[in-house]
């Protein structure tokens, strides 16, 4: 491992719905569970908000990785938004892996307001993993870079 | 370009323990647009407000940006804020720098780096925020409550009261819920039926309560003050307006042998039945799957004994639809099965009961006609043990974690109750803690003790066996003593965890309310908003929400009655601004959104566009901005980018991306 | 084909149609193009042979805002895309009258290129083989070797719709349309990503695939708006055409009938259609077969959901 390798320290959003991932991750930070700082929120009202172009957007911009969190399927605030979610981020994050994006760069996970637990266990398990991946090279914009 | 403001917040040392507040100041004070930055210790306080109100005024503000807590603790009162200070509420953005930073970080650097990247992606979307408008939706004045126990009762007759209408619907054949199978009830020991019995036929003649029972929740639909909810009425065999309630049908039904759910599969019923006595509605229903009518096609004895010509076969489930402005769950509890407590032999002795069964056994309506006897051989026990905590606290993952809050009184009751009644048994109660907070309670467990000598050990019990007696050894321990204790007993009754009802879960879906990792119902704020659920219009009462005793559950249905008639008393409601709308220049028409769209919210029409300079007819989405919700899947359904979200814009969120990975 | 032009020219004299929308011949033997006929005359012009690949569906949009029917010939494979615009209301089906043409596969001429075929000067059909006239003589070849790769994954010799119907088909799938999906799958990560960045870089920005692709039919493109804030720049850079072409896969996932024209007219000859195919396959394997356009009802599996559905997991795009 390089020093280089060592001191990388990955971008990552994280799009969290409004009712129940973000409330987790409240949840989270009122029971003053720890998670990297590298994870940056961006609330959306639902899951189902995230379009694939903000997720290529935030490649672009130099994001390592990007992870969607919504309401556990069934219990979305909307009834069904997350159901429309988990078969479009099926199919992308698929594609994505088909034109050579590293496993696991895109991440959908389910996590209620009740489970800060889970939220902070989830990102701590998702930085890592991006930090074994290293820097994002495959989806990058070259113009951002200096 | 927008003249923006930015507010960071110490929260106390909440924030500034471990955020560098000058420093985010000054890096916010660098963005473009930000023309003003400062911070102050409580920015929620009326000071702060003061503060960002007299900025907006003075600066002549067209946005803010407020680095503070969570936006599902503050945003609102922010809004406010501008608002009074002449600014639209939706010019207000929150970063999260508290729950979702300094809460969660311990070095100082990263916190105020990760504050100040957090900052810069609200003023980025704040610089494209635009004023919103509010829109207004009626009010159905009537409300629903799920469950007919005493805490869907007391929401019921105390919303009725006020003079608005409600409806109870309650799955089993009677309201009464588990309070009607109690014996007595603590600390006063008063008869359960006898207070509660009232408060059901005080329900059923209400002018303002319609009762639903033998019924349940089949489909919702809407939202706060509009909601349209499916009924099934259970096809109950048995005609309402004529039945009689004399109670020969029930006599005379040669199917006898039905566990009877409500004496805990203590005793059998007929199968055309009332749950009990004193139901309401006190007309039975047949249960198909165990009448021999509808299983063979003979017999018919019940329809040949009525006088009243009630008895109808051919009745088949019927769906009511009705609106409501506001629903209450009411759902109650169960206790948990004890398939995975082995070590209890629960399911090897008949002699070993849950604390429920023990309320059946106690009662004079019960299957031993309130005698305590051995369920195994009819005997009074000598010797009877009661073990605490059975799938409560439980920490390796068989029950469930949290406490059940009811057994160590109930228990207390029990043991009082039997020493009082036969004072030649010998009770011992195995216990982790006894816990009994609540006003005269801990009297109540004192007198248990003291004046009806009941024997307290603290320890769990490790196993109870049965003996070839027939009596059943209780191996325990004594943490006091620290010694093994066994106990050759008669009876054992077990302190059973509760649980939600089952039904509560697929009630949340339906309700999108949110439940929590134990089936709870989660509450708007688990303090502020205790009643509430996090969905608009869905109010919380009971054990749905979490355990809770009679008392608790009687004021908590209160409080949760005082809200929906705060909900019903408004005339209309102010919708969330935060809705989609298609731009008529991009929309394709191809209705790929009115697809995905749960509202229905969506809709076609043909107009004239005017795009730029050529005219022509097109089929354009409409969105119906009182059904719409905010969601927003049919903007990301949308190929050409015509649908977007207000408040959650496709730029607003590209800008908060391209901030954070600046 | 004359029995097409005198149909069409019944059609036109008895005021059924206004139009008729086919193909003309130009001045290279091997590149019929789409066009608009409007008098008998201007039909004699028509040509209708195994050079037509183009599919006419995506012209129907732009004649359904006009005054009276529009005749169009449609292939059997056309008529999924026909399908899928009038379920998406891009086409009136009522301003169209349509003639299902015979098909046996279409060939292309830089197949026979690739076959090592120069300085070709005609083509001729002679059923199952092509003379080739050449400035070097004639060759010949078997005609399915000149087919276009679509037409090896052919969807069938019917018509899914179609107010009358002149001429046979024929179906002429000879491989497994997803073989080329499953061989990328089996490649690394690594591998793939060299692939698709080989591949992909070769990308002029030309959007003659968006162009042609019947249902990339936005009014107006979210490449060329601001929408998201994603509006074309000058100098494209690798991630923009990758990011170009993942959103063009994903924004007609659901609705792509896997008519391969993207493939058919990239300049670049990018294998385009490898990313709808994979969408495809992946839509099959998780949600059960679904074939868009093969009618007018059915709701594309991106805007519907069971309770039960996959969860979105790493590992389903191919090997690590």
């Amino acid at each position: 491992m390089s020093i280089d390798d060592r001191d990388f320290r990955p971008v990552i959003a994280a799009f969290c719905c409004n009712w129940c991932s973000y409330a987790g991750a409240d949840l989270a930070g009122s029971s003053r569970m720890k998670y990297p700082a590298e994870v940056k929120i961006i609330r959306v009202p639902c899951s189902c908000r995230v379009n694939p172009m903000f997720i290529l957007r935030t490649f672009e911009k130099g994001a390592d990785g990007v992870i969607l969190c919504g309401c556990h399927p069934g219990d979305c605030h909307y009834s069904t938004g997350n159901y429309y979610t988990r078969r479009r981020m099926a199919s992308l994050i698929s594609l994505m892996e088909f034109v050579g994006l590293e496993r696991g760069r895109v991440r959908v996970e389910w996590v209620s307001a009740a489970e800060g637990a889970k939220f902070a266990e989830t990102m701590n398990e998702f930085v890592e993993h991006i930090r074994a991946l290293g820097k994002n090279t495959r989806l990058e914009d070259l113009r951002c870079k200096n | 370009m927008q003249k923006i403001g930015v507010f960071v917040c110490h929260c106390g040392t909440n924030i500034a323990a471990t955020v560098d507040v000058l420093r985010v100041v000054e890096a916010a004070a660098k963005e473009p647009g930000v023309v003003h930055a400062q911070d102050y210790p409580y920015m929620c306080s009326e000071a702060g407000q003061a503060l960002i109100a007299s900025a907006i005024r003075d600066k002549g503000l067209t946005g803010i940006v407020v680095c503070s807590c969570s936006p599902r603790m503050h945003e609102a009162t922010f809004r406010k804020c501008a608002e009074r200070a002449g600014l639209n509420p939706y010019m207000v953005e929150i970063a999260n720098i508290r729950e979702h930073c300094s809460w969660i970080h311990k070095d100082m650097e990263e916190a105020t780096q990760k504050a100040i990247i957090l900052a810069r992606a609200a003023i980025a979307k704040v610089h494209l925020n635009t004023p919103l408008a509010a829109g207004h939706s009626q009010v159905t004045k009537r409300a629903l409550v799920i469950g007919g126990g005493i805490a869907g009762i007391q929401t019921a007759l105390d919303i009725a009261e006020a003079g608005y209408p409600v409806d109870i619907v309650e799955k089993n054949p009677s309201i009464g819920g588990r309070m009607a199978q109690l014996d007595k009830t603590f600390p006063t020991l008063d008869c359960s039926a006898c207070i509660l019995t009232p408060k059901m036929v005080e329900a059923a003649a209400h002018p303002n309560i319609r009762i639903f029972t033998y019924s349940e929740v089949e489909r919702v639909t809407g939202f706060v003050g509009d909601f349209t909810v499916d009924i099934r009425k259970h096809a109950r065999s048995v005609d309402m307006d004529k039945c009689t309630g004399c109670g020969l049908c029930q006599e005379k039904c040669p199917s006898r042998k039905t566990p009877d759910e409500f004496n805990r599969a203590l005793g059998t019923r007929s199968a055309i039945y009332t749950p009990f006595a004193q139901a309401i509605p006190n007309v039975p229903v047949i249960d198909r799957e165990h009448c021999i009518k509808f299983k063979t096609g003979k017999c018919g004895l019940c329809q040949t004994v009525c006088a009243a010509g009630a008895i109808d076969y051919t009745q088949s489930d019927e769906i009511v639809s009705e609106k409501y402005g506001a629903i209450v769950v009411a759902t109650g509890f169960d206790t948990i099965k004890l398939d995975r407590f082995g070590e209890y032999a629960y399911d090897q002795s008949k002699d070993v009961i849950t604390s429920l069964e023990l309320e059946r056994i106690m009662n004079a309506a019960g299957p031993t006609g309130g005698h305590l006897e051995r369920l195994s051989d009819g005997r009074m026990p000598r010797e009877m043990v009661f073990i605490q905590c059975v799938g409560s606290r439980c920490s390796d993952g068989r029950g469930k974690s949290y406490c059940s809050k009811i057994c160590c009184m109930y228990t207390a009751k029990h043991a009082m109750l039997i020493r009082d009644k036969y004072p030649d048994v010998n009770v011992t109660v195995f216990y982790i803690d006894v816990r009994t907070p609540g006003k005269n309670f801990d009297e109540f467990y004192r007198r248990a003790v003291e004046q009806y000598g009941v024997n307290y050990i603290k320890g769990q019990v490790g196993k109870v066996a049965p003996l070839p007696d027939g009596r059943l050894r209780v191996s325990g321990s004594d943490l006091i003593d620290g010694k093994a204790v066994e106990i050759t007993a008669d009876m054992v009754v077990l302190a059973t965890a509760i649980e939600p009802d089952p039904s509560a879960r697929r009630l949340a879906s339906m309700l999108t309310a949110s439940i929590d990792t134990n089936d709870f119902l989660t509450e708007a704020h688990p303090k502020l908003r205790p009643v509430e659920s996090p969905t608009a219009g869905v109010y919380l009462s009971g054990v749905s929400q979490g355990p809770k005793d009679i008392p608790e559950t009687v004021s908590q249905a209160g409080a949760c009655a005082a809200k929906v008639i705060g909900l019903l008393a408004k005339d209309r409601l102010t919708t969330n601004p935060c809705t989609a709308h298609s731009d008529q220049l991009l929309c394709n028409g191809c209705s790929a959104c009115a697809n995905v769209c749960p509202y229905g919210a969506i809709s076609y029409e043909q107009r004239e566009v005017n795009d730029h300079g050529v005219r022509g007819e097109r089929r354009i989405a409409v969105v119906n901005n009182a059904l719409c919700q905010g969601c927003g899947a049919c903007t990301v359904t949308c190929p050409s980018g015509a649908m977007d979200l207000q408040g959650f814009s496709n730029r607003q969120l590209i800008a908060e991306v391209d901030a954070i990975c600046r | 084909m004359q029995e097409l032009i005198e149909r069409a020219k019944a059609l036109l004299a008895d005021g059924t149609v206004s139009r008729v929308l086919g193909w003309r011949a130009t001045d290279t033997p091997f590149g019929p193009e789409p066009a608009f006929f409007e008098s008998g005359e201007e039909l004699n012009e028509f040509v209708y042979n195994c050079f037509c690949g183009a599919n006419l569906s995506k012209y129907l949009i732009e004649s359904s805002a006009l005054e009276g029917k529009t005749l169009a010939f449609l292939k059997p494979c056309d008529t999924y895309s026909f399908n899928q615009l009038c379920k998406e209301h891009r086409i009136d089906r009522g301003k169209t009258y349509i003639i299902g043409v015979g098909c046996k596969g279409k060939i292309t001429v830089e197949r026979l290129h690739e076959l090592g075929i120069k300085g070709i000067l005609d083509v001729e059909d002679a059923g199952d083989t092509l003379t080739v006239k050449t400035l070097y003589g004639e060759k010949s070849c078997p005609y399915s070797d000149a087919m276009l790769e679509r037409c090896h994954a052919c969807k069938g010799k019917e018509h899914r719709v179609a107010d009358e119907v002149i001429g046979e088909s024929a179906d002429t799938t000879d491989t497994d349309r997803f073989a080329k999906v499953t061989e990328l799958e089996q490649m690394t990560s690594k591998e793939r990503y060299a692939f698709f960045q080989a591949e992909l870089s070769k990308c002029i920005r030309c959007n003659a695939c968006r162009n042609v692709c019947p249902v990339c039919n936005c009014r107006k493109c979210v490449f060329d708006g601001n929408a998201f804030d994603s509006v074309q720049k000058a100098n494209a850079t690798e991630f923009e055409e990758k990011m170009f072409h993942i959103i063009r896969a994903f924004h007609v996932a659901g609705r792509c009938t896997d008519c391969g024209e993207c493939s058919r007219v990239c300049p670049q000859g990018i294998p385009l259609h490898l990313l709808n195919r994979k969408l495809i396959k992946d839509m099959d394997a998780f949600y059960g077969e679904y074939q868009a356009g093969e009618d007018t009802s059915t709701v594309s599996p991106l805007t519907a959901y069971t309770e039960h559905d996959i969860e979105p997991e790493a590992g389903k795009g191919g090997n690590e």
